[in-house]
Parts: C-alpha cells; structure tokens; sequence
C-alpha cells in the first residue's frame, strides 16, 4: 500500500480537529488558546504542502512560505499581548477579559 | 509496504500524540515542548514529501525561534494551575465528540474527493538527479512573488516594532540619567553664584540697647 494524497490529508485534518478540541477546552488559558492556532496552522500547512506535491505544483510552498511569516509575527504579537495582560490583571483567563463589556 | 510508508506512520502518529497532549497537558511547559515535538514531526513528513526547503525552515524558525519565545514567556508568567484546569474535565466529552465529527467529515471529503492521486501522477521532474528544491522555490519567490515577498518582510517588521511598543515600560525606580539632558546642561545650571557678604554691618540702636541691658 503506497502513499497516497489522502493519506497526508487525513493527517491534516486530525491535526485541525484536534486543535479545535484544544480551543474548546483551554478557555481559561490563553497561551494554550495560542498554541493550538500554532497547531491548526500547521495543519493548514501540512495540506499545502501536500497538494504542491503530489499535484507537481510549487506555487503550494510558496504559499506555505508566507503562511509561515504571518504565523511567526501573530505569535510574536499575540505573546506580547498575553505579557502586557498578565501585567495589568495577574491572570490569562478568557473570561476575566470584560473590561470592554462587548 | 515500503519503508516511506512505515515512516509516514510513525512520523503521523508522533505528531498526532504530541498535538493531543499540547491541549491536555497540565504544565503549560510541558505543553510547549509537546509542541516542539509536533513542529519536529511534521518537519519530517515535509521531508518525505521532498519539501525539504520548507522542512528545514519550520525546524530553524518555528523549533529555534518562535517555541523558544514562547517558553521564555511560559516561564515568565506565574500562572495559577488549579483556577485555569477548573472544569477542564467536565467538559472533555462533548469537546472530543465535536473534534471527532469535524475529523470524521473532513477526512471523508478529502478521502473521497482525491482517492487516486498517487506518487505516480504528480511531479514529473522531481524524479530528476540534479533537482533542487530550494533552487524552485527560490526562482519561483524571486520572480513570480518578488512583490509578496517585500510585503512579508514589511508584516515582519511591523510585527517586531508592535511586539516591542506593546510591551515597552518605562521603570519608576530608574537611575538611569538621560544623556540628552547631559550634552545639554550649561554652566549655570551646575554652579549658582550666591552673594554673601564677607563682613555685615552693626545692628543699629535697638540691638545694642538689647546687648548692654544685662
């Protein structure tokens, strides 16, 4: 049984359905909130790169490629974020975020 | 069943494993080094998918430079366990049931939608001696995406002057002299000349009466 596209695809969709699993239950923790968009983006990837292959196109890595840049400066943002809220309230839970009252 | 293949699934259920324990980890550490491992895994199987480019790029950048930010802010914040793992498990069962519908119904479109595309079908060229990943990808960035890629590295660099701005602070308990103030300073903002007679002048009457009464 070789290796086909589906194979990686399912892959990929585990991977997504697992982080949304994760986004479910961390709702009082918003760096395990990050990490889990970190893991649905590479399952994002993982997709990518898995068409550009088996479909001999390349244009799939090059979209890989900027998915990452964004994905690094998000995190990079998003942790900064996270620091600047544990200074002014000592916790990182979703639920004590109503200050705006939206 | 070749050796790809068999790799393939180790590779896939590594990553599976760490993915599931990055949301179920009770030590938020020990979920960003579960992390690291799920990033090292699917590395490999971008390997097996002879992207090798984009393999070694998620194991420079996302091992070396993003997990390692995380953990420094992981480490950083003194996070209270039992108030954030409040009801954790209660929830669990309708999360997982959720997570495995969405699991269930994407694989069975994707499974249905390309059944047959095999190794065969796709890159023809890939098979060549002298092909380069990185040479493709990099003609095809430098050309064809030349104006993309300029956007990309503007994102970047607004990203690292709002990360920097966001978490900028001045400290009240500061010594630090500022040296503008320095360069600037004038003589007469250090030494201030007070007039101050050497000799005073006697007291008129009433103080000499006050001197002679006792």
């Amino acid at each position: 049984m070789n290796l086909t596209l589906g194979h990686f695809l399912a892959v990929g969709a585990i991977l997504f359905a697992i982080s949304v699993v994760g986004i479910f239950l961390n709702r009082k923790n918003l760096i395990v909130l990050l990490m889990a968009i970190e893991l649905m983006l590479l399952a994002v990837n993982m997709n990518f790169v898995a068409f550009s292959h088996f479909l001999g196109d390349m244009h799939g890595q090059v979209f890989v490629f900027f998915i990452l840049t964004v994905a690094a400066a998000e995190s990079a943002i998003g942790l900064a974020i996270l620091v600047l809220l544990f200074r002014n309230k000592s916790s990182i839970s979703v639920e004590e975020l109503n200050t705006l009252k939206g | 069943m070749d050796y790809q293949t068999g790799f393939f699934y180790l590779f896939a259920a590594v990553l599976l494993y760490a993915g599931y324990r990055v949301i179920t980890a009770r030590n938020p550490v020990h979920a960003v080094l579960h992390l690291m491992l799920a990033f090292s895994q699917a590395a490999a199987l971008w390997l097996l998918l002879k992207a090798e480019f984009l393999g070694i790029t998620l194991v420079l950048v996302y091992l070396g430079a993003v997990m390692v930010l995380f953990l420094f802010v992981v480490m950083m914040l003194d996070i209270n366990l039992d108030t954030v793992r409040q009801g954790f498990w209660r929830h669990f069962p309708l999360a997982a049931l959720l997570g495995a519908f969405v699991a269930a119904e994407l694989i069975a479109v994707l499974w249905v939608g390309f059944p047959t595309i095999t190794e065969a079908v796709g890159s023809s060229a890939a098979g060549a001696a002298n092909y380069s990943n990185t040479r493709e990808l990099g003609v095809l960035l430098y050309t064809e995406y030349l104006y993309p890629i300029e956007v990309a590295a503007v994102i970047l660099l607004v990203a690292m002057i709002a990360a920097i701005a966001l978490t900028l602070r001045k400290r009240k308990d500061s010594k630090a002299i500022n040296p503008n103030l320095q360069v600037h300073v004038r003589a007469s903002d250090r030494l201030v000349v007070l007039p101050m007679n050497a000799t005073q002048k006697a007291a008129p009457a009433a103080a000499a009466a006050e001197e002679a009464k006792p």
